[in-house]
């Protein structure tokens, strides 16, 4: 089991959810990927893309402009 | 079966490019099947080196509004268009090029961003894509 690691600080929207996306994509079931970044409104979308995902989101950590996500895949 | 999108993108203007792409990548990052049917100026986006050559759907004046805007979305980091359509295909999104505008404008195959594109076809298949698909856009 793996844990990835993407960082998008300073990226603003789309690009943190298209790299959570790329890295969701390559991880194997169980994986776990943290996801950290500073773009406050992809602190609320990355949850809702990782429930319209069906995958587990582990925490959301952090204030708005500098967070840290994790998810099972 | 994943939920689809489908985006006309009819307008060739670089904004309205931006909100198209931006769109499609969202919609494949939270799990749906997208596909961008090219049609009219659209089209001449996908010329080889004609992505990010298209005007100011409003105040482009001869340019300058571009310039501008541009320079505010570097200082932003606003992905590029090239970014963003790199990783709609990298994340699986299907783009189809619409052939009757090829032969209005006497556009080849090869004028175009070939490796980008799945398919070169008409309204029929895109009929049969949007009637299957959960949203769709005309841009």
């Amino acid at each position: 089991m793996a844990e990835i690691k993407v960082v998008v600080r300073g990226e603003i929207c789309p690009v943190p959810l298209i790299e959570t996306r790329k890295a969701l994509r390559t991880a194997a079931p169980g994986d776990i990927i943290e996801v950290v970044g500073t773009h406050p409104a992809s602190k609320k979308e990355i949850p809702m893309a990782v429930e319209a995902l069906e995958l587990e989101l582990l925490s959301v950590e952090g204030s708005d402009t500098d967070w840290t996500i994790r998810i099972r895949r | 079966m994943a939920e689809r999108a489908t985006i006309v993108v009819q307008s060739g203007d670089m904004d309205k490019l931006y909100s198209s792409l931006i769109i499609a990548n969202g919609a494949l990052a939270m799990g749906m099947e997208v596909c961008m049917f090219f049609t009219f100026w659209g089209l001449e986006r996908l010329k080889t080196g004609g992505l990010e050559k298209g005007p100011l759907s409003k105040m482009h004046m001869l340019g300058l509004g571009k310039w501008m805007v541009k320079k505010r979305m570097k200082k932003a980091n606003v992905a590029s268009l090239e970014r963003l359509m790199s990783d709609f295909r990298e994340l699986g999104g299907r783009i189809i090029a619409c052939d009757m505008t090829m032969e209005i404008m006497g556009i080849k195959r090869e004028d175009l961003r070939e490796d980008w594109i799945d398919e070169y076809a008409g309204v029929g298949t895109y009929i049969q894509q949007a009637r299957n698909s959960e949203l769709t856009l005309f841009v």
